[in-house]
Formats: structure tokens, C-alpha cells, sequence
């Protein structure tokens, strides 16, 4: 197990490395950033200045290593247009960003394995059906189209809900919440359920399939043989089985929420690190892109290293078949 | 006579389906009296599975009973409401099915099955319920169980989990056992000691069993009593010994006739030509009848019903006393 982890977290580190090439790369090709943060009319001399005070002016393999090592401290530059540090500018935006990724993906499961469980035992009803229907919607509309109904409805016909911001945040430390306020929570629901629709709507889809297939099972059938509950069966064997694919899914797809979530900042105004990476590829602010980068596939690698262990830890059968092959 | 554990009348069991409604049960009587084995052969889609699963009420949509009577020591047990029924499932029925390697749910410890079964139908606390589940591991034959309990379903062979799974079903000292072909999935040296099992098992605590298998080496070895099923209804019924060496059905003539024996004589195994019908095609009258040597006009037009032969039950026209002459 201890060895199964560790291997694990070797690959990781690799697809870390990988991604920290392409990081690096852009910078030397996505255009000369000095052009982009100075006015037409600075001289050369002060472009080459500009230019060796950010020590664009070394020799490749320098600046990658030194690129990779400030990485490694959490130092990823100075952005080009706030001239402020990467690292503080994402670790302010971060909470707002990772908030609403929970709180979507919180909802999609909850939501989402509910509406599965029921639509898989109660297939016939109406009900069921409607789900279905929604889970369509859900699947083809596209987030931005969600969002901007969402707000049409709730925010200009009816007034309910704010359109855009975070509401009112407090501060714990250095992380900011909007989940202690009334406003906040306002403002979170339209963003989370623009985010979680389409992860929910998969994740039901996928419940109900893998439910319908448990149910048809050798040992559900003995189940009932056995005399056990109703209950017993569909949500104790029926649903523990259901749920080992589910897992997977749900955290594979918590990566994708948190790199989705630039579609709805954007539309929301959500001040998180969606919103910041849309307005640093429209300024060319490569610092804040490679970071953004980073980030998210940290965030992916570590999500898939908790999947692969969270499995073996439902599962009884890889636990011992990973101990065997170590 | 004293009242038979297990007392089915007349049953019928039918899958409707958008094309027609299947009969695949029409017609089958039978007893099991306290601590007798009875074996249900028949070729397979001849209903023995089936006939298993009605009585313990798991027949799944489009499935139904639609006529006949389950009596379960006295008290009818078809078209309970469900919750009644899952009352006697496990409880009053134990229930083994065919493949050992997919009857156990392989997220849950052994332990916690059988535990889980055991507090479902008594009020043993869950220690207590633990050392009950021991010693039922123990009874069934799994070396070191205080051990072995805490195991998952792949950690033990086909022949243990089959153990398991018997264990699962005495768990609750049922009043019968329906082993639905439970050594077909098994290697043939633990087919035996699985045999011997149930049998044991059937013994020490009086318990019925209805054995479903179509090796007829199992039912001779095993069983008190054997009926033979074709084609949804019993073709006979009668003492193994009987049945085995004197088969009076002109199928069941055929089955015994197609075991091998090692005794050496040089004839060759007959065979029963053709196939059992399907269950949307079923021919009138006798459903053995075009494969039947004996076959004469009144098989083609009128069902035969039970004819009592001594200790035997036949449903056959060679045997109506009328016709004997004729015949």
C-alpha cells in the first residue's frame, strides 16, 4: 500500500515536471512580454533594462532553472500588469475559486447520486422520467447559456438573487469566505449551480446506470434470498457497490469544475482565479497564465493520487491485489 | 402422516411478454416432508431454477404466479405482501444459488453478511451475533473462522465461498433449503464435500431441502426423494432408489439412460433425441411427446395427468389404467 502510494506520487511528480516545461515554454514563445508593458515610445536602452531587471535577458536554461526553483517556493514572478507577485495575487483569489468549485461539486454529488438512486429504483415514474429529461438539458446546454438564463430569471425578472460578486466576504486569516454571510450565500447559489449542473447531470446518469447493473447482480439477488431489508439492499450493497465508479468520476470531474469555473466567473464576475487567467490572456500576463497552469494541474494530479487511493480503500479486492503486485 | 414442510399445489408460473404469455411453470405438485432431501432434475428451461424461485417468492417481473398454492409447514406462503415474505426469506427459506464467486457482495467482510443476516431475523445483539456467525463458519467447515471472518469474498476459493454462502443460508436455522445447482460451478472434488455438506447440514437440524441440479450422480448420492421435470411440469416423481433404477416416464427412461457408468459394459449411452421445446412452442397434449418413442395418438391431444405407480408418480398415458391394454 505504502509502496502503491509512493509510486503513485513518483508519476505525479513526473506530470508535474512535464507541465512545468510547458509552463516555462510559453514564455519564450508566446511573444516578448517588455513590448507589452512598456508604451510605444520607451527607449531601447529601457527596454533592455526592463528587459534585465526581470532577467529576460539569460540565457534559456538559467531562466528555467530559475523559473523551477522560485516554482518550487511558490514564487512564480511578478505579474506584467498589476506588478504585483503571481503567488499573492492567485492565493487572494484562490478561496472564491475553490468555494465555488466545493459548493458546485457538493451539490452535483448530493443532487446527483439522489436523483440517480431514485431514478435507477423507481424507473417508472414520472419523476424518474422528468429527471431524465432535465439530465439532457443539463448534459447539452452549454454553462455560459446556464448562467446568463439563470441570471435573466432570478436576478432581473424576479430579483432574488444577486447577479455578479461574491457578496460580502470575511476574512479568516488569509483565506476569505462568503459562506458566513447572507449575501454570500446568495451570491454562491446561481454560480454553483451554473458550475455543478453538468457534473451533476453526469454523475446521475452514471448512478442510475451503475445502480440498474448492481441490481441485476448475483449477490443482490442473494441478498433478497437472505431476507434483508429493502433498504438494506438498495442502499447498503446496491448503492456502496454503485458508488466505487462514481468516486472516480466525481473526483476526476472536481478538476475539471475548478478549470471550468472560468466560463462561469466570467459570466458571474466571480472574483476568483477564473476570472484573473481570462483577464491575463487578454493582457498577455504569461506570469499569471503559467502559474494558472501550474495550479490547476496540481490540482488535477493531486485529485487523481486521492482517486487511486480512495478506490483501493472501497474496494477491498485492489487493496490486496495492489499489496500482491508490490 | 405428518405435515409436510414444504407443500406446493398445482403451480403456475408465467412470464408475460409483449409477443405472448410463457408458461414456464404449468401444473407442478409436490411435498417435502421434515428433514427429507428432494432432488428436481430436468434439462435445462425445464423450470427447476424457476420452481426454486417461486417458492421462495423471487420470481422478478414479467414473472408471476399465476394459479397453485406454496404451503410452508401449514401456512401459505404465495402472494404474501412483500415485506411479509421477506420475513421468511432467509429466516423460514435459506437459499443457496449456483455461482459461489458472485453470490457475496464483494465490498462487505464475510463477517459482516452474516452478521448483517443474522440481525435481520433475530434480536442477537451483534457480539453475540458475531460468535453465532463463527460457529456457523465452523459448522460449514472453514478452517480457523474467528479468522477467516473478518475476510472479504475474494480472499476465500470457490469451494469456501460456497461454504460461505451455506453458511449465509442456515444462518437462521430455516425450516428449508433451496439449492439451486449448488455444485455446478465447483470443481468435481469439492462438489462432494459440498454435498455432503447439505446433507449433514439437512440431517442434524431436520431441514428440507429441495436440491435443483441436473447431475444425476448428485441426486442419487444425496437425495431421499427425486422429480424429474420436463418442459414446466413434473414428468415423475418418486424414492431416488425407484426412480433410478426403475424409470416408468419414457423421458425419465432416457436420462437414466444417458448417465455413463464405470461398470464396463460396452453399450452406448442413449441419448434422448431432439431438444426440449421452447416455452412459446409447446406441443399440445403430452410436451415430451414428439421426442417420445412410445408416443401414440392421445399424446398428441390430451396432457397426462400424475398417475400414482406404487411409491412413484408418473404423468404418462402408458400408465392410465385404462389404456394399459390398449398400450
Amino acid at each position: 500500500m505504502l509502496a502503491f502510494t509512493l509510486r503513485r506520487l513518483l508519476q505525479a511528480i513526473g506530470v508535474m515536471l512535464a507541465v512545468g516545461v510547458i509552463a516555462f515554454a510559453m514564455f519564450r514563445f508566446a511573444g516578448d512580454p517588455v513590448n507589452q508593458m512598456v508604451s510605444i515610445d520607451t527607449s531601447a536602452a529601457q527596454r533592455a533594462e526592463i528587459r534585465h531587471s526581470l532577467g529576460l535577458d539569460d540565457p534559456v536554461l538559467v531562466q528555467f532553472g530559475r523559473y523551477f526553483i522560485n516554482a518550487l517556493q511558490f514564487k512564480f514572478g511578478v505579474s506584467y500588469q498589476f506588478r504585483l507577485p503571481v503567488s499573492s495575487l492567485l492565493a487572494e483569489r484562490l478561496p472564491a475559486t475553490l468555494e465555488l468549485a466545493i459548493c458546485a461539486t457538493l451539490l452535483a454529488m448530493v443532487a446527483g447520486i439522489l436523483m440517480g438512486v431514485y431514478s435507477a429504483l423507481r424507473r417508472d415514474t414520472i419523476l424518474a422520467r422528468l429527471f431524465q429529461a432535465i439530465s439532457l438539458i443539463g448534459i447539452s446546454l452549454p454553462t455560459f447559456l446556464i448562467g446568463i438564463l439563470l441570471i435573466y430569471l432570478f436576478a432581473v425578472t424576479l430579483g432574488w438573487l444577486p447577479s455578479f460578486g461574491r457578496g460580502e466576504v470575511v476574512k479568516l486569516g488569509w483565506w476569505s469566505t462568503g459562506l458566513l454571510t447572507v449575501s454570500g450565500w446568495k451570491a454562491i447559489i446561481m454560480p454553483a449551480i451554473t458550475l455543478g449542473l453538468f457534473q451533476m447531470t453526469l454523475i446521475m446518469r452514471l448512478v442510475r446506470a451503475e445502480m440498474l447493473e448492481v441490481l441485476r447482480t448475483d449477490y443482490i439477488r442473494f441478498a433478497r434470498a437472505r431476507g434483508l431489508t429493502t433498504r438494506a439492499i438498495h442502499f447498503g450493497h446496491a448503492l456502496k457497490n454503485t458508488l466505487v465508479p462514481v468516486i472516480t468520476v466525481a473526483g476526476l470531474q472536481f478538476g475539471s469544475v475548478i478549470a471550468f469555473s472560468i466560463i462561469t466567473e466570467t459570466v458571474f464576475q466571480w472574483p476568483g482565479m477564473g476570472l484573473l487567467f481570462v483577464q491575463a490572456v487578454q493582457n498577455v500576463d504569461i506570469p499569471i497564465m503559467a502559474a494558472y497552469l501550474l495550479m490547476v494541474s496540481l490540482i488535477f494530479v493531486t485529485i487523481n493520487l486521492v482517486v487511486d487511493i480512495l478506490y483501493t480503500v472501497v474496494d477491498p479486492r485492489l487493496r490486496s491485489t495492489v499489496s500482491r503486485a508490490t | 402422516m405428518t405435515q409436510p414442510v414444504l407443500s406446493v399445489r398445482n403451480l403456475e408460473v408465467e412470464f408475460v411478454t409483449r409477443r405472448a404469455t410463457l408458461r414456464a411453470i404449468n401444473g407442478v405438485s409436490f411435498d417435502i416432508a421434515k428433514g427429507e432431501v428432494l432432488g428436481v432434475v430436468g434439462e435445462s428451461g425445464a423450470g427447476k431454477s424457476v420452481t426454486g424461485l417461486a417458492v421462495i417468492g423471487l420470481i422478478d417481473p414479467p414473472g408471476r404466479i399465476s394459479a397453485g398454492e406454496i404451503e410452508l409447514s401449514g401456512t401459505r406462503i404465495d402472494h404474501l405482501p412483500l415485506e411479509e415474505i421477506r420475513r421468511v426469506r432467509g429466516k423460514r427459506i435459506g437459499m443457496i444459488f449456483q455461482d459461489p464467486l458472485t453470490s457475496l457482495n464483494p465490498l462487505y467482510r464475510i463477517g459482516d453478511q452474516i452478521i448483517e443476516t443474522i440481525r435481520t431475523h433475530t434480536s442477537l445483539s451483534e457480539s453475540a451475533a458475531r460468535r453465532r456467525a463463527i460457529d456457523l463458519l465452523a459448522e460449514v467447515g472453514i478452517p480457523a473462522p474467528e479468522k477467516r471472518i473478518d475476510g472479504y469474498p475474494h480472499e476465500f476459493s470457490g469451494g469456501m465461498r460456497q461454504r460461505v454462502v451455506i453458511a449465509l443460508a442456515i444462518c437462521a436455522e430455516p425450516e428449508l433449503i433451496i439449492a439451486d445447482e449448488p455444485t455446478t460451478a465447483l470443481d468435481v472434488s469439492v462438489q462432494a464435500q459440498i454435498i455432503a455438506l447439505i446433507k449433514r447440514l439437512g440431517r442434524d437440524h431436520g431441514t428440507a431441502v429441495m436440491l435443483v441440479t441436473h447431475d444425476m450422480g448428485v441426486i442419487a448420492e444425496t437425495c431421499d426423494r427425486v422429480a424429474v421435470m420436463y418442459s414446466g411440469r413434473i414428468a415423475e416423481i418418486g424414492p431416488v432408489q425407484e426412480v433410478v433404477r426403475n424409470p416408468l416416464h419414457p423421458y425419465a427412461k432416457g436420462l437414466m439412460g444417458a448417465i455413463p457408468t464405470l461398470a464396463g459394459e460396452d453399450k452406448r449411452l442413449v441419448q434422448i433425441p431432439g431438444s426440449m421445446p421452447r416455452l412459446s412452442a409447446i406441443p399440445p397434449g403430452c410436451p415430451f411427446n414428439p421426442r417420445c418413442a412410445f408416443a401414440f395418438d392421445r399424446c398428441r391431444v390430451e396432457r397426462p395427468e400424475p398417475i400414482r405407480q406404487g411409491t412413484q408418480s408418473v404423468a404418462c398415458h402408458l400408465f392410465e389404467p385404462a389404456k394399459e391394454t390398449a398400450a
